[in-house]
């Protein structure tokens, strides 16, 4: 793979070994001897606004329909600030349990090319919404349910953080104070500390109303504790 | 290895002492890092992560998100490790499985990123391909690719951007496609200029791509940037030099392919990625 020719800083010394070409790997049906070595991540910088987050993002099921919870918060960093341009993403078992998804959550307008969103029949389970200029999000959704072939699991949404200043997003869960004897059970929360496990759980503050704050690093002064962050392997 | 975070030197107040002038309304912002002292951190960073590899520990396939050379990390990365989970010891994760796209969620347009106004973009036409697989080797089909870039001139059509270079009414620099059963992605667009940002003074971005891509799993999720061959910009650069694995930093960047050039059209680059993180069919299959 082409280099840089030039290297005033002394840090971007040339490689020993080409690289691996994923191109190069083995024939799709079979399986490469050793992983693939990943493409690592980059921030999604300051400028997702008019590419990544799209109408009706945010209602995974439709807002005011009965059924459907409103789940909001805010997204804060180490020094309290709330952080105007994080993207979170949300993906959730569907109300029977499945975990396949639906596709048309960014449904188009074959006319004239515009996002018209879901058309409210299949739930896709995907929802994305930005961060408002006060670090606020809003997300209408149903009830999280238990993957069908785990009925007694601890129900929860899975969520995806992403903003500039972060070079590599975070995973974290939405858990429901309803759900508090499948919490017990939980292989994630039943191994946290109590404070920690708190910053997985949403607070009820009305009818079918949820928050849920994600607080990127803890401040200084303790008064906000860091979210739970996830990593899968 | 201690990297001092810039802090501006703190002002003596003096109670009973007149104010130097009208208070002003806004602070004035703290005076920028130079390049030498992005850079310096920069080297020390890579030398650190150097010095681990010799060691023979794990090389990191990500960036550090505590990497301070990128300003902006320093408030918002997490200080605590985090929590792991096996998909061997909990296979039923949801986010072993994730979110499905489809015919419904494209336009054939969407991909041509040199077609969406009347008139033609300005710069140089190119066209980017690749697969998108996951780190068995499978690729990931029928899965969602969001692009967005800065036109030609290192301008984002996003009304935050400040850069006083202009904007192209022929340019948005947005587009989507879903991968085919090969996993392949292919968008025509338009190569994008590199762009000053504030991070230290003068400060540039090369010129990158940015990419946003689904698995077969939420595991998967992936947001990152693509790079040219040869960009001169390279070292200068704390985000492409937060990977600090120089072989891994190398998957950042395309390769020009004279294969996939089209005569009097395009330039061509081919740019493979490969999605982290385990799946639900790797629990299957007994990965
Ligand atoms: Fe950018």
């Amino acid at each position: 793979m082409p280099r840089a020719t030039t290297d005033p800083a002394g840090t971007d010394r040339p490689t020993a070994a080409p690289e691996p070409d994923p191109a190069a790997a083995p024939d799709p049906a079979g399986t490469p001897a050793a992983p693939l070595p990943p493409t690592p991540s980059q921030t999604i910088g300051p400028f997702y606004g008019y590419a990544l987050p799209f109408r009706g993002g945010e209602q995974i099921a439709p807002a005011g329909r009965p059924g459907t919870i409103v789940l909001h918060g805010r997204v804060r960093d180490g020094d309290g600030a709330p952080v105007p341009d994080a993207l979170l993403e949300f993906w959730q078992a569907g109300p029977d349990g499945s975990l396949t998804g639906a596709p048309g959550s960014l449904r188009r307008d074959p006319v004239t090319g515009a996002v018209i969103g879901r058309h409210g029949l299949d739930f896709t389970g995907f929802g994305r919404v930005p961060t408002d200029a006060d670090g606020r999000y809003v997300l209408h959704t149903l009830p999280a349910t238990a993957p069908a072939g785990h009925p007694g699991a601890a129900p929860y949404l899975a969520v995806c953080v992403f903003a500039r200043g972060l070079l590599h997003h975070l995973f974290t869960r939405v858990y429901f104070p309803e759900h508090a004897e499948a919490h017990a059970a939980d292989p994630l929360l039943s191994r946290l500390p109590d404070d920690r496990a708190r910053t997985l759980l949403a607070h009820p503050d009305g009818p079918d109303r949820y928050r849920f704050d994600v607080q990127l690093q803890q401040t200084a002064d303790g008064t906000h504790e860091e979210t739970v962050f996830l990593a899968f392997r | 290895m201690t990297l001092t975070p810039f802090t501006p030197a703190p002002r003596a107040f003096v109670p009973g002492a007149p104010l130097p002038g009208p208070r002003p309304l806004v602070a004035p912002a703290p005076p920028l890092p130079t390049q030498a002292d992005i850079s310096r951190e920069i080297a020390a960073r890579s030398a650190a992560a150097e010095r681990d590899r010799a060691a023979g520990a794990p090389v990191p396939a990500h960036p550090a998100r505590d990497y301070t050379p990128y300003r902006s990390s320093t408030p918002r990365h997490p200080q605590r490790p985090p929590v792991e989970i096996d998909h061997l010891a909990d296979p039923e994760a949801v986010e072993l499985t994730g979110p499905a796209f489809g015919v419904t969620d494209v336009t054939d347009l969407d991909a041509d990123l040199t077609r969406q106004h009347p008139g033609e973009p300005l710069g140089e036409r190119i066209t980017v391909t690749g697969r998108v697989l996951d780190r068995t080797g499978r690729p990931v089909r029928g899965q969602l690719v969001e692009i967005w870039q800065a036109n030609a001139s290192g301008r984002y059509a996003h009304q935050r951007d400040q850069h006083p270079a202009p904007l192209d009414p022929n340019f948005t620099g947005v587009g989507r496609c879903l991968t085919d059963d090969q996993g392949r992605y292919t968008f025509t667009t338009i190569r994008p200029g590199a762009y000053p940002w504030r991070n230290h003074d003068n400060a540039w971005r090369p010129a990158h791509i940015h990419f946003s891509l689904f698995g077969t799993a939420f595991t998967q999720r992936l947001i990152t940037q693509m790079y040219f061959p040869g960009d001169p910009l390279f070292p200068y650069d704390p985000i492409l030099q937060s990977v600090t694995d120089p072989a891994a930093r190398a998957r950042l960047v395309a390769a020009y392919d004279h294969e996939l050039s089209r005569p009097e059209r395009t330039l061509g680059y081919r740019w493979d990625i490969v999605l982290d993180g385990p799946s639900a069919t790797w629990t299957e299959e007994g990965h």
